[in-house]
């Protein structure tokens, strides 16, 4: 069989036998529906919220604190990286700044975030930001300082210097590290986006988190587990499509197994 | 600049007028090199051997312009070096390639920095190199797919792609077998013999040095120095079996004994 069809073929079949059982289970045990919805009224949930639109506009809120949130970080974290690289100085204390804080679950800045930004979509960002930017700057600052010297003296050989080493030759060069600070700083940023959103009312918008915690406070089970699945499946998304291809073709290329 | 004088032949003379080099480590100062003098004609191949830590690639560095002498002057066609150029290339022992790049875009990467060329001429040139070390096939080969002399053979043609003048290599097919090897000095040769590149070719392998030079440079340590000059005037091209190659690198092997021997009895 195509290997192509066997790798998507056999997750499907994994989770249609789980889903099978579930909703046999639940029917034959009659839970009551606040512990354990059947997967279908999880799916009739999912079904109506995208069709009033509650659903995809808390899709767009959390994802649009996401990807700024991120972005910014990314934009900040890879240069100050390199900064440290560069600088002794830059990395005695920013780069000993983000070994510390770094350690810090992402989680812990919300009630800071609440109290500097109120309950805003500034705090959000912060905390994404704040999730991405330590991981960032640490994998940066490691990739560019672990560059074998022989590459940057074929680059200057060869004429290379100033910004054009920096682009083509460090920057590419310490990618397989940056990238591992992109998935870290990804994971870091998602989990406590998701965490922030449940535990405060954002004003300006309502976000995942928010559904899944208005679902608990009416007891709306089908409500918790589909924006749950939701999550996960974003979470799956963004892997799929935005790291693996990145990983696969670097590998592809530097010959890492 | 057209295609056409872009892969001219071009060649020049290297000067090392009374270099002296020294580095402070935790063991105090290392004289590597004390006062070296060395004249490599236009289109010469030489080599330069001694025992590990002589100073061999610390004057290849001095050379390529990614260090700075002490004391003297080093310059090509009387121009003294003051940095990096793209008239001197330096190969390297591990290949440095860049695993980031395919075959083709590493032997661009040099070219892309010389001014005064269109891309498709640089493609050209770049084509032009890539047959000349026979690896046309695999321009859009990944590095790590290639083997260690196909690796070094892509290296050679990013060195020679910028058209320097001189081609400055150290220890360059150290990590080869010997097969692979013999089979590389061979076209080496044979490049150098088309392209008319002045080459100084480190190694401490004084039958590749016999194979390869017009002259052989030996080194001794401690400080680095020039101990003595041989002229090979063997024919080309030359097989690294030749029975005559191989009494007459004996013969400096036995000078390079001596010499060490005497060090050690001081
Ligand atoms: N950057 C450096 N800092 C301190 N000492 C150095 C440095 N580079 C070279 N040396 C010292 O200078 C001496 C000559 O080194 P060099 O690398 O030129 O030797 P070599 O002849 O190339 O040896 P090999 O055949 O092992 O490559 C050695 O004693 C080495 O320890
Ligand atoms: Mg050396």
């Amino acid at each position: 069989m195509n290997e192509k069809i066997k790798k998507w073929l056999y997750p499907t079949i994994a989770a249609i036998i789980f889903i099978g059982i579930w909703e046999a289970a639940v029917r034959s045990f009659n839970f009551f529906e606040f512990i354990l919805p059947p997967p279908s009224d999880v799916a009739m949930y999912i079904w109506n919220a995208t069709l009033d639109g509650s659903l995809p506009s808390a899709i767009c809120v959390t994802l649009k604190r996401l990807l700024i949130g991120y972005a910014i970080g990314l934009v900040i974290g890879i240069p100050v990286g390199m900064m440290c690289s560069r600088f002794t100085i830059v990395k005695d204390t920013v780069g000993i700044l983000a070994l510390g804080l770094q350690a810090l679950p992402s989680v812990c800045w919300v009630p800071l975030a609440i109290m500097w930004f109120g309950q805003e979509e500034s705090a959000m960002l912060f905390v994404v930001v704040m999730g991405t930017v330590w991981s960032l700057i640490l994998a940066t600052e490691h990739g560019v300082s672990n560059i074998p010297p022989i590459y940057l003296r074929a680059a200057r050989t060869m004429g290379s210097k100033g910004l054009h080493t920096w682009i083509h030759v460090i920057a590419p060069a310490a990618f397989p590290s940056i990238l591992g600070g992109m998935k870290q700083g990804w994971a870091f940023a998602w989990r406590s986006l998701m965490a922030a959103e449940i535990y405060v009312t954002i004003l300006t918008g309502f976000g995942l988190g928010q559904l899944l915690h208005y679902g608990r406070e009416l007891m709306e089970m089908n409500q918790v587990i589909g924006v749950m699945c939701v999550v996960i499946a974003i979470g799956l998304i963004v892997d799929k499509v935005l790291f693996s291809p990145l990983e696969s073709s670097l590998r592809r290329r530097w010959g890492i197994d | 600049m057209s295609l056409h004088t872009e892969l001219q032949n071009v060649t020049a003379k290297l000067v090392v007028e009374g270099v002296c080099k020294s580095f402070n480590s935790a063991n105090g100062r290392v004289d590597a090199l004390q006062d070296i003098n060395l004249r490599v004609n236009e289109g010469e191949f030489v080599c330069l051997v001694g025992p590990s830590g002589c100073g061999k690639s610390t004057l290849l560095n001095l050379v390529a312009g990614l260090d700075k002498p002490d004391k003297g002057i080093i310059s090509v066609d009387e121009a003294p070096v003051s940095g990096p150029g793209r008239d001197r290339m330096v190969m390297f022992q591990e290949h440095a390639l860049f695993p980031w790049l395919n075959v083709f875009d590493n032997v661009m990467f040099g070219l892309k920095l010389k001014p005064n060329l269109t891309d498709s001429e640089r493609r050209e040139v770049a084509k032009f190199y890539l047959n000349l070390v026979g690896l046309d096939k695999f321009a859009k080969s990944s590095i790590h797919e290639l083997s260690g002399g196909m690796r070094q053979r892509v290296a050679l043609a990013r060195s020679l792609a910028p058209n320097p003048r001189i081609l400055l290599m150290d220890e360059t097919f150290g990590a080869l077998d010997a097969l692979t090897r013999e089979q590389l000095y061979g076209e080496l040769q044979q490049i150098w013999q088309k392209r008319k590149k002045t080459i100084l070719f480190v190694t401490h392998n004084i039958r590749e040095a016999v194979c390869l030079g017009d002259r052989v440079v030996l080194f001794s340590p401690h400080p680095g120095k020039i101990v003595q000059i041989f002229d090979i005037d063997l024919p080309r091209l030359r097989d690294i079996n030749d029975p005559a190659l191989t009494a007459l690198s004996s013969e400096i092997t036995a000078t390079l004994k001596h010499q060490i021997g005497a060090n050690v009895a001081e």
